[in-house]
């Protein structure tokens, strides 16, 4: 079904799109696609996740006009940028907390496809996407902060490619082809730079696969239900355009308050000491998006098997789908799997807490059981939750859902 | 949501009971909080401590650390006019060249040139202090947990090592340090500098106004960016309100 | 089913407002919405463009001090500004005398000697040919001025284009005398 198509009355443009359907597309994809009728606030965040994708490639093209990826000068280029370029200081704050923007928003929009089941079928490979970016955006946020070439993204760098001497027999090689030379250097930087403006062009294009293939079933719903008539969706626009639209005026106060009055609060203050080789800060942490898997990471006392974890802990979502055993989507309706949910919320809270602090005394122990918690989670609790749990009644369809008490007056 | 059930809150508090066991990690002193002019949403620096700060600066700091990122010309901002910048930058010798002959040569500082570092390289700063490097000073601030409030008791927190405490070789205790020993002698000193305009020099006073001239050297964009920031909240709680009156608007349509 | 939807996709409709004055109302706040929201875009849009500017360094640099003390008469020294090259010369009494000779011969931009200094015996220009950029030579070429070996542009001695592709005379920039031994050039 649609809510019209794309009838345009200019003559030029009807000729146009004759010959490239861009415009029917465009049409197709934010004005008359059916959405659901009772999408909640939660459905917000896959909007704001590529807002804040366009805000990052556009702040950062402009930065790189600036920025200078030689190890002698890209701490001075950024200093360059703050002091003498002209509203430089605005452009990396909101890059950099515009980072920090991105992984919230992505965070929620992936903890509200597990509460409402839209890993499920027939969206698996909608999900799969969704992971591979991401993946993407991890790697391109740790090159992105290698950039300033400050203590942490030196000995950040240095640690995480380190990383990749637990491969067995190739790892050292592995390592010294990832840095270009014998340890972390300008060879480093260099192409970091490089790939950090490459990558977020493929998260671009993974994110219109990501948007196709959510196009093919249509959007979930809260109540985790499928649309059965026309009753039941709406078209994009006027409705869901001027609640995105609400809701990005909303997380524009959020993001202002941190590029106005708190720009440095998410980040570290030894990232404004120059890179010293020679001097290795007395605690290394990463980003706060990236804690939760700092933590999994040092849990294991073992190098290659702390490595495997940390990954496995992204990669075992891709199996999610048939992890979870349960025919029902949405958790409103699966009381036993709704408390697991949340203790696995509280369990990342956790974990990220962990990995903000040095591995001593009781956050080894701590680490350690929530690294558990998490794998438990995945791997036996939703599946046998999938099983045992005897879900509530689902409501009829959703405009039974959303007009039934108003029918009943 | 959690709040209706007893397990995820008896979770919660067991792990902020787990957490509160975990002992404290830094033995060093904790700075407290100190009132500065340029903190808080509306915060402006405070041009006389600024200037003031400036002087403690060339009069005592900046015989071992570097100012790289401060031109002339910024100090604009601290309230000397254009003349008083030129005559500034001229009493200072910069380095420049080579010449046609292929020397380098000194000449006499312009505004554009960045205040010059008191040592011609990194081991030469260390031959001079024990080995020790002297940090730059142009980003401090920023660069240490605390910002203001740690460099201020790191200033003022210069004392007597307790009786069972073993100082290092060349090393002067301070708790607010990490291991609570530095290689920077106490550099503040009552009445160590004459102000310009009268104040008096308690080491308290010099220690607040270098760190206030420290703090707009490591940003001196803090007040655009404060004054932007509420234009910007302004507009934007504006539009929060427009938004969620067009979004009711939108949505009423299908009140049915 | 057909009719369900028609009624649907009517109710979905834009209007069907209620009462006289409700599409003005609407109408209003939609606009007065959008015209907030297209001011807000482009108060957004303009650091994002004028970050291309030249920064507040280069700036800095965009003018010059130079002493004129150790400039003999006759020699013509070449200093920096703008990343550009600028001739200074301090010209002879014969230098000056021939400049103003040829003030109203034919030449492709004709400009009097005296409109091209402030002081005559000293001339500043742009060390950079009009034509396609090249610095031309000193004490070269057919006027006694300068000579641009790229495309064979020949200046004056007042450094006006006589002969040659170059379209414009070299350029004066904007300086002023601070004292007798300093001009100061941008």
């Amino acid at each position: 079904m649609s809510f019209g198509s794309f009838q345009p009355k200019n003559r030029f443009i009807k000729w146009f799109d004759g010959q490239l359907p861009i415009l029917s597309l465009m049409h197709g994809t934010v004005v008359s696609y059916p959405t659901p009728r009772n999408l909640n606030y939660w459905w917000n965040f896959g909007s704001l996740a590529g807002i804040f994708l366009t805000v990052q490639i556009i702040t950062g093209v402009i930065l790189a006009m600036h920025y200078t990826p030689e190890s002698t000068m890209a701490f001075d280029s950024v200093e360059h940028i703050m002091r003498d370029v002209n509203y430089g200081w605005l452009l990396r704050y909101m890059h950099a907390n515009g980072a920090s923007m991105f992984f919230l928003v992505v965070y929620i929009h992936i903890f509200r496809g597990l509460y409402f089941g839209s890993y499920k079928a027939p969206r698996e490979v909608l999900w799969w996407l969704g992971l591979v970016i991401l993946l993407l955006m991890m790697a391109s946020g740790f090159m992105g902060y290698v950039l300033p070439w400050g203590q942490m993204s030196f000995w950040a760098a240095k640690v995480i490619t380190n990383l990749f001497s637990a491969i067995p027999i190739v790892g050292e090689s592995v390592v010294r082809w990832l840095w270009g030379d014998f340890s972390v250097g300008n060879a480093t930087l260099n192409r970091f730079f490089s790939l950090h403006y490459l990558l977020p062009f493929l998260i671009v294009g993974v994110v219109i696969l990501h948007i196709w293939a959510l196009h093919i079933p249509g959007s979930n719903n809260p109540l985790g239900i499928d649309a059965k008539g026309p009753q039941d969706k709406i078209p994009f626009h006027p409705y869901y355009t001027a609640k995105d639209l609400f809701g990005l005026s909303v997380i524009s106060v959020v993001f202002a308050f941190f590029i106005f009055y708190a720009p440095n609060s998410l980040g570290h203050p030894d990232n404004y000491i120059p890179a010293n080789p020679l001097a290795t800060p007395p605690h290394i942490v990463p980003e706060w998006y990236y804690l939760p898997f700092y933590a999994i990471l040092r849990a294991i006392p073992d190098k290659l098997f702390g490595v495997i974890a940390m990954f496995s802990s992204i990669l075992l979502l891709f199996a999610l789908p048939w992890l979870d055993t349960s025919k029902v989507r949405s958790a409103r309706f699966r009381p036993i799997y709704k408390q697991f949910f949340w203790l696995l919320v509280i369990d990342a809270v956790v974990l990220g807490y962990v990995g903000a602090n040095p591995p001593e005394g009781a956050f080894i122990l701590i680490g350690r059981l929530a690294t558990t918690y998490y794998f438990l989670h995945f791997l036996v609790i939703v599946p046998i939750v999938g099983w045992l749990e005897k879900p509530k009644p689902l409501p009829e369809s959703i405009a039974s859902a959303v007009l039934g008490d108003k029918a009943e007056g | 949501m959690t709040h209706k059930n007893p397990c995820i809150a008896l979770l919660i508090a067991v792990a902020l009971v787990a957490v509160g066991m975990v002992p404290a990690l830094a033995e060093e002193a904790h700075p407290e909080k100190q009132d500065w002019s340029h903190q808080g949403p509306t915060g402006t620096f405070d041009r006389g401590a600024l200037q003031r700060g400036f002087q403690v600066y060339r009069e005592v700091c900046s015989a071992c650390h570097d100012l790289k990122y401060i031109t002339f010309r910024n100090l604009g901002d601290l309230g000397y006019s254009k003349a008083e910048i030129a005559a500034l930058a001229a009493e200072y010798e910069v380095a420049d060249g080579p010449n046609d002959d292929g020397d380098m040569f000194t000449r006499p500082g312009i505004p554009s040139d960045h205040i010059p570092s008191p040592f011609a390289n990194d081991n030469a700063a260390r031959a001079s202090n024990g080995g020790a490097l002297p940090p730059d000073l142009s980003l401090i601030v920023k660069a240490r947990e605390g910002g203001e409030d740690y460099i201020y008791a790191l200033l003022t927190g210069y004392r007597d090592a307790p009786d069972d405490f073993t100082l290092g070789e060349g090393l002067n205790y301070n708790p607010y340090f990490t291991n609570s020993q530095i290689a920077m002698p106490q550099p503040l000193f009552e009445e160590a500098v004459e102000f310009a305009d009268g104040t008096g020099a308690s080491v308290e006073q010099m220690a607040h106004d270098v760190t206030t001239f420290l703090a707009w050297a490591a940003e001196p964009t803090l007040e655009a960016r404060k004054r932007l920031g509420f234009k910007v909240m302004i507009y934007l709680l504006i539009l929060v309100g427009l938004m969620y009156a067009v979004n009711r608007r939108v949505w009423k349509k299908l009140k049915q | 089913m057909q009719a369900e939807k028609r009624e649907l996709l009517m109710a979905t409709d834009h209007d069907t407002n209620s009462g006289e004055g409700g599409k003005t109302r609407r109408d209003f706040l939609y606009v007065a919405t959008g015209a907030f929201g297209a001011v807000g875009a482009a108060a957004f849009a303009w650091p994002l463009i004028d970050q291309m500017n030249p920064s507040a360094d280069v700036l800095a640099l965009s003018s010059i001090k130079v002493d004129l003390s150790a400039i003999e008469v006759g020699r013509t020294i070449k200093v920096v500004w703008r990343k550009q090259p600028v001739f200074i010369r301090h010209r002879t009494a014969a230098d000056i005398r021939d400049a103003r000779a040829d003030d109203s011969a034919e030449m492709p931009d004709p400009e009097p000697d005296a409109e091209r200094v402030e002081r005559p015996e000293w001339l500043i220009m742009v060390g950079v040919c009009t034509h396609l950029g090249c610095i031309p030579l000193g004490d070269r070429g057919d006027y006694g001025g300068w000579f641009c070996p790229c495309h064979g542009s020949h200046y004056d001695k007042s450094g006006r284009i006589r002969k040659g592709p170059a379209p414009k005379n070299l350029v004066v920039p904007k300086y002023v005398f601070v004292d007798d031994n300093t001009v100061r050039i941008g």
